[in-house]
Formats: structure tokens, C-alpha cells, sequence
């Protein structure tokens, strides 16, 4: 068990990538009640922007010059695309049946992939992302990658960014308006087809922030990636309680740990030696999912919600 | 002078099924007007239609100049037409003062907006002793009391007010009651449907009676309230 701390801060870091992706998933459902099913997808663009930044820029650049570059280029392409589709995939289908943007979701998802995969120079097999130079960084007995110390410091400034926007800004409060009752949202002059946007943009730029530290932490984005990292990330969505952005994050870390500490444990428990490795870490991720659906169906930090008479 | 609102033969359809069939009245400034008639006579469809809510069929609206429907609901509030809708729809989840803070989202004037929520807070004094509790946590009453407030926060130029006594205390009904009178002596210009007819005729400038989408009878208030035929339906007399 001397190997517990390192794998607490494994855990963490796994589920803070988790939950920067939760955060889209959670905020477009809380405001237009659509599972995004295409924004694993996002998250993987932006993966493709930050690589085509790196690729643009002359060879030799340093890190640290290339690194906020390929932020703002991920930024750029998963925005663009969140709210293109928004714009001409989910808006016309607005007041229609709930199934048919749902449907729309996942034709986008695999349109995406399929066109990274037809288009981007090479993208049929994983293209290698740019390592931070230095580290590993060693603090006693943990060891922290260099590539995961972006995912520490990106995090929790994207988690106090949020935090602020939605409870300080005018755009956050029509943002919390909207969510609870959109018509009444629109009394108070707020414009909600503006708002369904920006939540639409907020939530692919945290996810082309994770898809960074995605490249940095595992050396190469695929056109694929985004497929169980969109799962883990929805599922760390409905951990925490759907529709509450603090849930996201606190599903995220919850699912991270969980992953990690039964991947790493669970095979020193007598009689279960077959189940410990890496290929079991997706089973322990929806196990988990399944407990919570059964046991606290509304999320870790959801509240039960009545349906309106 | 012109009206401040003026509602030319609108029409406003769910489907194929029309539930306002070409209904024409003015409001001026200063005036309480009140539509009453039955449940499904139209009145909340014509409201909703108003503040844009709902988008009509046919006819005219136009609102201090401005033919409304040319414009989205958020729009709308913007030129000074406020709608307290049917059910308070208060924001459950955020705090009184947040809630009124809402109603003021277009204004930018802080000090204003500090004023008038200082004055929602006198008009309703159990909203201020309260104003950092959730306002979901609010009796129907004291929801119906945040729901006025909070509209009156974008300083309107006509206040639509829809069955703002709909399911409360008769103690709370004559509150509320009381408190529309209050905005009418003070000037504020009101279009109120009500189903508590008594209550809206006796406050009512001008009074027209609804039935399954029509206007069937228009008077003022007090002629309306003497009416034979509105006594036997809507006060439930013999």
C-alpha cells in the first residue's frame, strides 16, 4: 500500500482531465437538456488544433513560446466547430422531438471522426504531440510527469474561471436564469439563443484545454480519442449530478480516483488477482456509473428534480 | 393621444387550433385594464402573445409605437412592456435579491437598480427580511409578491400582470390585491387578468370579458361590475 499517495495523485490528475470535459456535457444539458453525444468529438478537434499550432510553428520553438499557441489554437478549433453545429445542426431542431437532436449528436460524432480520419495529414494512425521538456518532477515519494503538471495548473484555474463566470458575470446569471426556466429567462430580456451559445463555446474551450493536457499527458492525440474520453467524461457528468458544473468536476475527480485506486488495488484483494491491470480501468469507470444510477440516480451533488405539473 | 398599447384584431393559433380569434383593445397610459373571463377563454394566450412569448397569427400589436411583432420576447422587455407570468415563475434555485436583480438584467444604472430593489423591498417588506433565502423556499403568496417585484424592476411603461391571486389565501389575495392598487395610485400602468373578477372590476379602468377567445363584452370596470349578465356569470350570483 506504500504505492497509495502516488496513486491518489494518478487518480486526481486523471479525474481533473475527466472533468474539464464533464464541464461541456453538464452545462449544455443544464440549459437545452441535450446530451451532447458529439462532444467527445470536440474535445478531439481541439486535440488536432494544439497539434496543427505545434506543426505551423517553425521547428525548434521552445514549450513554453508553443504551449499557449496550442491552447489558443485548440480553443479556436473546438469552438468554432461546438458552435457551428449548434448553430446549424441543433438550433433548427430546437422544439422538436427530444430524440431527434439526441440522433444529430451522434451522426456529428462520427462525421468528426471520420473527417479528422479522411483529412488531417495522417490522422488514420495516432499522431505524436509534443512533450514539455524536464521533469519528472519527484515530491517524496510521488512522481508527477511533466506533461501532467499542465493538467495541475490548468484545472483549478479553469474550475475558479467558471466558478466566477456563471456566479459573478450578467451572462452567468442569464446562464443560471436560463437553466432553471427559459421562458421566463426571456421575460427578463435575457436572450437565450445567445446564452445557449456560450454555453455551447464555454464548454469546448474547457474541453480543448483537457484535449491539451490529453496530448501532453499521453504523447499523441488520435481521431479516437474522443469516443471513451466522451464517455468517461459524460459518465463523470451524470456522477456529479447533471447540470451542476461543480458536480462535473467533483464527478470527474470522483471517477479518476476510483478508476485508478481499483486498477491499481483491486488485484490484491485474495480472489480477485485476475481483475487488476489496466484493461479492467473502463470496468471499474462504469461500475462505478452503474452503482451511483442505482444508489443516487440524481448525481452526487444533484438534487432531485420534480417534474413540473 | 394615442394608446400606449394598442391590440388590433389578434389571432393566435396552437396548431390548427385557434385559441384567440381576433380580439382588438387599447390600454392608455395610466389606466388599469383588466381582461376576465373563464379558464381556456384566452386571456394568459394573449398575454404570452403580447410579450412575445408566443408568436400570433394574425393582427396588430402595437406598443408605444412599435409594432411588436417584429420582435423576440427579450426584445420586448426592452421597450418597457414587463410580464409577471400565470404560476410566478420566480427562479427557484436563486436568492430573492438575485431573482430581482434579474428583472433588472437590461438596466446598467447600479444605483437605480440598488433604489428600486430598495423600493420592491418597501412595497414588500417580508421580501427584504428575506432576500438572501432561495426563493424557491417563498409561500405562493410571497412568490407572487417576488414575481411583481421582480418585474417592476425594469421600470416598465405597462405592467401585464397574469392571475396574480391565482391559488392564494383569501388574507393573501386581498394583500396582493391591495398592492395593485397601490401601483395604480402611483401611477403605474397595468393590463391584469384575473380570474378573482370582483377584485380586478373594482380596480379596473376599463374591463373587457373573454370567452373562448373573443371579447364579448368591454365597459369600464364599475359598469361591468353592475352588469347584469357578468354578475350571474363571473361573481357567482342567482
Amino acid at each position: 500500500m506504500n504505492e497509495l499517495p502516488q496513486q491518489l495523485v494518478n487518480g486526481l490528475l486523471l479525474g481533473s482531465m475527466y472533468g474539464l470535459v464533464a464541464i461541456g456535457y453538464t452545462m449544455v444539458y443544464g440549459i437545452v437538456q441535450l446530451i451532447n453525444f458529439a462532444h467527445g468529438e470536440i474535445f478531439m478537434t481541439g486535440g488536432f488544433g494544439a497539434l496543427t499550432v505545434w506543426l505551423i510553428l517553425p521547428g525548434g520553438t521552445t514549450m513554453w513560446l508553443a504551449l499557449p499557441l496550442m491552447i489558443i489554437g485548440a480553443v479556436i478549433v473546438a469552438v468554432t466547430i461546438a458552435v457551428g453545429t449548434e448553430r446549424f445542426a441543433y438550433r433548427p431542431l430546437r422544439g422538436g422531438p427530444r430524440l431527434a437532436p439526441l440522433i444529430t449528436a451522434i451522426g456529428i460524432s462520427l462525421a468528426l471522426q471520420q473527417a479528422v480520419w479522411a483529412w488531417y495529414p495522417g490522422a488514420t494512425s495516432s499522431l505524436t504531440f509534443p512533450e514539455i521538456p524536464g521533469g519528472p518532477f519527484h515530491l517524496g515519494s510521488i512522481t508527477i510527469q511533466t506533461g501532467d503538471v499542465f493538467l495541475l495548473t490548468a484545472a483549478p484555474i479553469s474550475m475558479a474561471v467558471l466558478g466566477y463566470f456563471v456566479m459573478k458575470t450578467r451572462t452567468g446569471r442569464g446562464m443560471q436564469a436560463t437553466a432553471q426556466d427559459p421562458d421566463t429567462a426571456k421575460l427578463m430580456g435575457i436572450n437565450t439563443d445567445r446564452i445557449i451559445v456560450v454555453a455551447f463555446a464555454l464548454g469546448a474551450a474547457f474541453a480543448a484545454i483537457g484535449a491539451v493536457a490529453y496530448g501532453l499527458k499521453y504523447g499523441e492525440v488520435n481521431f479516437r480519442m474522443g469516443f471513451i474520453l466522451g464517455l468517461k467524461a459524460f459518465t463523470a457528468a451524470v456522477l456529479g449530478g447533471i447540470g451542476n458544473i461543480y458536480g462535473a468536476m467533483i464527478g470527474g475527480l470522483a471517477l479518476g480516483l476510483a478508476e485508478t485506486l481499483a486498477t491499481a488495488f483491486i488485484a490484491d484483494i485474495p480472489g480477485m488477482q485476475q481483475l487488476g491491470g489496466q484493461s479492467w480501468a473502463d470496468v471499474w469507470a462504469f461500475v462505478l456509473l452503474i452503482l451511483v444510477l442505482l444508489f443516487r440516480p440524481q448525481g452526487l451533488l444533484g438534487e432531485r428534480v420534480a417534474d413540473r405539473a | 393621444m394615442t394608446a400606449l398599447l394598442e391590440v388590433e384584431d389578434l389571432r393566435v393559433a396552437y396548431g390548427k387550433i385557434e385559441a384567440v380569434k381576433g380580439i382588438s383593445f387599447t390600454v392608455d397610459a395610466g389606466e388599469v385594464v383588466t381582461l376576465i373571463g373563464t379558464n381556456g377563454a384566452g386571456k394568459t394566450t394573449t398575454l404570452r402573445t403580447l410579450s412575445g412569448l408566443l408568436k400570433p397569427v394574425g393582427g396588430q400589436v402595437k406598443f408605444d409605437g412599435k409594432p411588436l411583432r417584429k420582435y423576440p420576447a427579450h426584445k420586448i422587455v426592452s421597450f418597457g412592456l414587463a410580464h409577471s407570468p400565470e404560476g410566478r415563475h420566480i427562479f427557484p434555485r436563486m436568492t430573492i435579491e438575485d431573482n430581482l436583480r434579474l428583472g433588472a438584467f437590461l438596466r446598467s444604472d447600479r444605483t437605480g437598480i440598488e433604489k428600486d430593489i430598495q423600493r420592491a423591498y418597501d412595497l414588500f417588506p417580508i421580501l427584504g427580511e428575506r432576500r438572501k433565502q432561495a426563493a424557491g423556499t417563498l409561500s405562493g403568496g410571497e412568490q407572487q409578491m417576488l414575481a411583481m417585484g421582480r418585474a417592476l424592476m425594469s421600470q416598465p411603461k405597462l405592467l401585464m400582470l397574469d392571475e396574480p391571486s391565482m391559488g392564494l389565501s383569501p388574507i393573501m389575495m386581498q394583500k396582493i390585491m391591495a398592492t395593485i392598487a397601490e401601483l395604480k395610485a402611483q401611477g403605474t400602468t397595468i393590463l391584469l387578468v384575473e380570474q378573482n373578477a370582483q377584485a380586478a372590476l373594482s380596480l379596473a379602468d376599463q374591463a373587457h370579458v373573454m370567452e373562448i377567445g373573443k371579447i364579448v363584452l368591454s365597459g369600464s370596470g364599475r359598469d361591468l361590475l353592475h352588469d347584469e349578465s357578468v354578475r350571474k356569470a363571473y361573481l357567482g350570483e342567482d
